[in-house]
């Protein structure tokens, strides 16, 4: 065992990119969720992101127009989702499982020939002498373009739902879809565009895993990072700036259990393993206990809304 | 302009035709799959859905594999469709799945090599505790603690397949077997052994489980009280409460009862057809018993009928591996779609379609 070759420096460095594709699907799934939406396909969505832009990556070599396809290829498993929703109107539950299993599925066939390749790296940003500084500048300023997107996105999706027009319709969609339609708001296409997002999210955020993170690719590699942020989003009672605050401890527990296991820690490495998921039902259970009469979730999260008038 | 119109009840020959047409459409769909794949789509329908059955160079084998692939999946989709049907969503049938095994097969190694005709029915009682137990995590934690059942189930998954890793590396692992992970052969340990009951068939003490399931849980369903409420509670919770249903109870009762029917499933698979636990003993049963139980229409009869058709399309996906080079990923997505085509088809249950400007209001 030699736990002094973990350098805390760098732990913390890891977790802001082990967190990254959390809070990217965490946050897409907040959205969709604000609109009253449960969509439980995040997994599906994530792995079908993460196939098409390791594909797109690797045969255009450019890691951006491999995050753009990630994100199309998402939100078009969110379309499917939405339009089996929202004009079908099926259960969302039901829906958003058939998603995931239908995503597990193509996700493969798509990846058969891209097993064992490596995908172009995505290059750290150079923010000149910002990265030189002693510890600030390795835990802070020494990441890929997407850490920044991330954590900017946080930043915008929390403006959006506190401050404008548009995201007090959304939320008003997801605590009262009657009222709203009432009011003459497209609750169907409001919600179809959160959809979409969600998807588009969790899309990059499963391309992040492929291209950056592990980076290659591997049948099932999302290994539940999907429903991590479906747990992450309960976690954050619906806000924002907890997305980020979840999925830092969610990053920082996986980093700290690998490190860990690399240092050799007399502990079985299943423990170890099981230790993120472990801890994140204790935490769903404590916010869930103090959270009683669910007063803080959408009002209308997984109803169905049919217009009959 | 097409208009949805609610139906005061579900119509009950769209009820029985929605999973046929999911089928032809799910064909159809998967038939175009394959042939952007580059495969001959009529070859590979004809070889997932027909040869299995028919063909008389491939039958003999594939025949009895129906039952001992449809056994798992029933035995697991009843016990979902009881709860799918409250509205209890029990969703880590896979993680109970694999408690059960691990929970039968430790009592089987735990009284090696002793021979007494106790061990096999003690290994079922244990694999069913084991599933109950696992499955009662998320209940007594949504029943004290308000927790989301749906999440605590699934990740609980990801916990057993790391205990299962764990067994199979280190307590269970068959300790003549060279270092190798998983444990004893149990086929090869007759008095824990499931063996095929009626030579040719497939039949082993799994199946045999799952009709006896299937009977009880027509029986629960039509004929008894409880069945009534678990039927009430998803319908209108609010007036279950109001006939006096006891809304923890019914969750406990819902998720014990697909708990310990799918770690049944485990320890029968653990016995039989698997033999032994090992890393990957857990080939997804417990996800594709949803789709089993959508396919059915959460009905004992329905989820008979389902998960044969389901099991075709596992043995005929393997023969069109073999046979036409096409990839196992290819049927998962198959299966996928079949479930996405069965809720699209199934607004015409619920909901009529009107066209035009109609003037029923």
């Amino acid at each position: 065992m030699n736990l002094g070759a973990i350098d805390p420096v760098l732990l913390i460095a890891s977790l802001m990119v082990a967190s990254t594709p959390i809070i990217l699907a965490a946050l897409g799934e907040l959205v969709v969720e604000k609109s009253g939406v449960l969509n439980l396909g995040v997994e599906g969505m994530m792995i079908t992101g993460a196939i098409c832009g390791f594909a797109v990556a690797v045969e255009t070599g450019s890691p951006v127009l491999g995050f753009v396809l990630a994100a199309v290829g998402g939100a078009v498993m969110a379309l499917i989702f939405g339009i089996l929703t929202q004009y079908l109107l099926s259960n969302q539950v039901a829906t958003g499982l058939a998603l995931t299993l239908f995503g597990l599925g193509i996700s493969a066939m798509i990846g058969q020939g891209y097993r064992g390749i490596k995908p172009p790296a995505t290059p750290k940003l150079d923010m000149g002498p910002l990265s030189d500084l002693p510890v600030v500048g390795r835990i802070l300023f020494s990441h890929d373009w997407m850490v920044y997107f991330a954590l900017a996105l946080v930043a915008a999706v929390w403006a959006f739902l506190k401050f404008t027009r548009g995201g007090l319709i959304l939320r008003a969609v997801g605590e009262s879809h009657d009222a709203a339609h009432a009011l003459g708001y497209k609750v169907v296409r409001i919600r179809l565009a959160a959809i979409a997002f969600g998807g588009a999210c969790a899309g990059m955020g499963g391309a992040y895993i492929s291209l950056v993170r592990v980076p290659q690719w591997t049948d099932g590699m999302t290994a539940g990072a999907g429903w991590i942020a479906l747990a992450i989003v309960v976690f954050s009672s619906w806000r924002a700036g907890r997305v980020l605050l979840g999925a830092y401890l969610f990053g920082g527990i996986t980093v700290l259990q690998l490190n860990l296991q690399a240092a050799g820690v007399p502990v079985p490495v299943e423990i170890l393993s099981m230790s993120p998921f472990v801890i994140t039902i204790i935490v769903l259970v404590i916010m869930s206990a103090t959270q009683r009469g669910a007063a803080v979730a959408p009002a209308m999260l997984g109803r169905i809304f049919h217009a009959s008038s | 302009m097409i208009r949805l119109e609610k139906r005061p009840e579900p119509s009950k020959v769209w009820t029985v035709a929605t999973p046929l047409v999911a089928v032809l459409l799910t064909m159809v769909a998967g038939g175009i799959m394959f042939a952007l794949l580059g495969k001959d789509p009529v070859a590979a329908i004809r070889t997932i859905f027909w040869d299995p059955l028919f063909d008389p160079q491939f039958a003999g084998y594939s025949r009895p594999q129906l039952l001992v692939k449809a056994g798992p999946l029933i035995l697991i989709a009843i016990g979902l469709s009881l709860g799918f049907r409250a509205g209890v969503w029990n969703i880590g049938a896979e993680g109970q799945y694999i408690i059960g095994a691990i929970c039968g097969a430790s009592v089987a190694l735990a009284f090696y090599p002793a021979d007494l005709w106790i061990i096999f029915p003690l290994m079922v009682a244990a694999g069913a505790l084991g599933g109950f137990a696992w499955a009662m995590i998320p209940g007594i934690l949504r029943t004290r603690f308000n927790t989301n059942e749906i999440l605590v189930s699934l990740l609980l998954v990801y916990v057993a397949e790391q205990i299962l890793a764990s067994m199979a590396l280190g307590l269970l692992r068959n300790p003549e077997g060279g270092g190798f992970p998983g444990s004893r052969n149990l086929q090869q340990y007759g008095a824990a052994s499931n063996p095929e009951l009626i030579a040719g068939t497939g039949m082993h003490w799994g199946v045999v489980a799952a009709f006896i399931a299937v009977i009880f849980a027509y029986i629960l369903l039509n004929r008894h009280m409880t069945g009534f409420h678990i039927r009430l509670a998803g319908q209108s919770p609010r007036a279950a409460r109001f006939a006096g249903v006891n809304p923890a109870r019914l969750v406990l009762l819902c998720l014990g009862l697909s708990g310990g029917l799918a770690g049944l499933a485990g320890v029968f698979e653990v016995a039989g057809p698997a033999g032994q636990i090992s890393i990957d003993f857990n080939i997804g049963y417990g996800f594709t018993a949803i789709i089993v139980a959508f396919l059915g229409r959460l009905h004992p009869v329905g989820i008979l009928l389902a998960g044969l058709l389901m099991a075709l399309t596992y043995i005929g996906g393997e023969l069109a591996q073999f046979m036409l080079g096409l990839p196992a990923a290819a049927i998962q997505a198959f299966q996928g779609m079949l479930l996405f085509f069965l809720l699209a088809v199934d607004v015409l249950t619920n909901y009529r379609v009107r066209i035009g400007k109609g003037a029923t209001v």
